[in-house]
């Protein structure tokens, strides 16, 4: 049986796909969330530096207008344990600029060419995944 | 030119994941709980994204350039380094964590709370400092 979250899931993903489409064949520039910031931050990329911004903020802009039409009081379920937010936002910012990737660059991007650098990584941050949440959920208790 | 489609892809980017479920915490941390009640949903979005890719690259091998100019960004070499290994890792940890990546840490910066907030400072903070960690590995894997 085919679950209404499914389709939804199908369909957002269908969107995220052609948004990484669009940026690659008009931008020509590969869709990886952690690098577009990334390079912002650490000042790599500040010679495409406008380009990114532009991205960015697309990103939080239109989004935030949709939530606010069609889903108000919507919420992330964000676990209220600061302590785990603030381990986890910083492996996720050191863990996708060492792999120079995360779900949209390597995930999406990657897998799609079939380049074996994302395929890897994909592999890898999935099983990683899967034991954080046995270790943290199941075995810790902590989320 | 080139602001305005990076504005657009950014904006479909962030209404895919807001309409896919990439931005609810429980439901990504529910795909990566294979040993706990499993759910499936991810998967679709995954599928979903890779698809409008897999036709995107095909016609980058047909055309010169993208629509704005410049050239097709190249496939990188397939070499494994431990960089691509550990980043994933780490990534992956603090995505089963928290279950937010950089995409959806971003686009849910309107209503992720002040939990939000703090991965998004964390996850910055730690793209600032991930170069230099970069350099000390790279150091030690030279011994």
């Amino acid at each position: 049986m085919i679950e209404a979250d499914w389709i939804w899931g199908f369909a957002g993903g269908l969107m995220i796909g052609g948004a990484a489409a669009l940026y690659l064949l008009v931008n020509g520039r590969i869709m990886g969330a952690s690098g577009i910031l990334g390079g912002l931050i650490d000042r790599s990329g500040w010679s495409g530096g406008a380009e990114r911004a532009a991205f960015l903020a697309g990103l939080v802009l239109v989004p935030a207008v949709l939530a606010l039409i069609f889903w108000p009081g919507l919420s992330t379920n964000i676990t209220s344990n600061m302590a785990a937010i603030v381990a986890a936002g910083l492996m996720v910012g050191i863990g996708t600029r060492l792999a120079n990737g995360c779900t949209s660059g390597h995930g999406v991007c990657g897998i799609s060419r079939l380049s074996l650098r994302g395929i890897v990584a994909t592999v890898f941050y999935l099983l990683a995944g899967g034991i954080s949440v046995v270790l943290f959920k199941h075995l810790l208790g902590v989320i | 030119m080139r602001n305005l489609f990076a504005f657009l892809a950014g904006g479909l980017f962030g209404a895919g994941l807001l309409v896919s479920g990439m931005t609810d915490t429980t439901k990504v941390q529910g795909w990566l709980d294979v040993f706990g009640d499993w759910d499936p949903t991810l998967a679709f979005v995954l599928g979903g994204a890779i698809l409008p890719m897999m036709l995107a690259w095909n016609m980058t091998t047909r055309r010169a350039r993208p629509a704005l100019g410049g050239a097709f960004p190249a496939k990188p070499a397939p070499r494994l380094g431990h960089n691509l290994v550990i980043g994933s890792v780490l990534f992956g940890a603090g995505w089963g964590l928290v279950g937010l990546c950089p995409g959806p840490a971003v686009a849910s910066l309107a209503w992720g709370g002040i939990g939000g907030l703090v991965f998004l400072l964390a996850m910055a903070a730690g793209m600032l400092v991930a170069p230099g960690v970069r350099t000390r590995i790279d150091r030690l894997a030279a011994i």
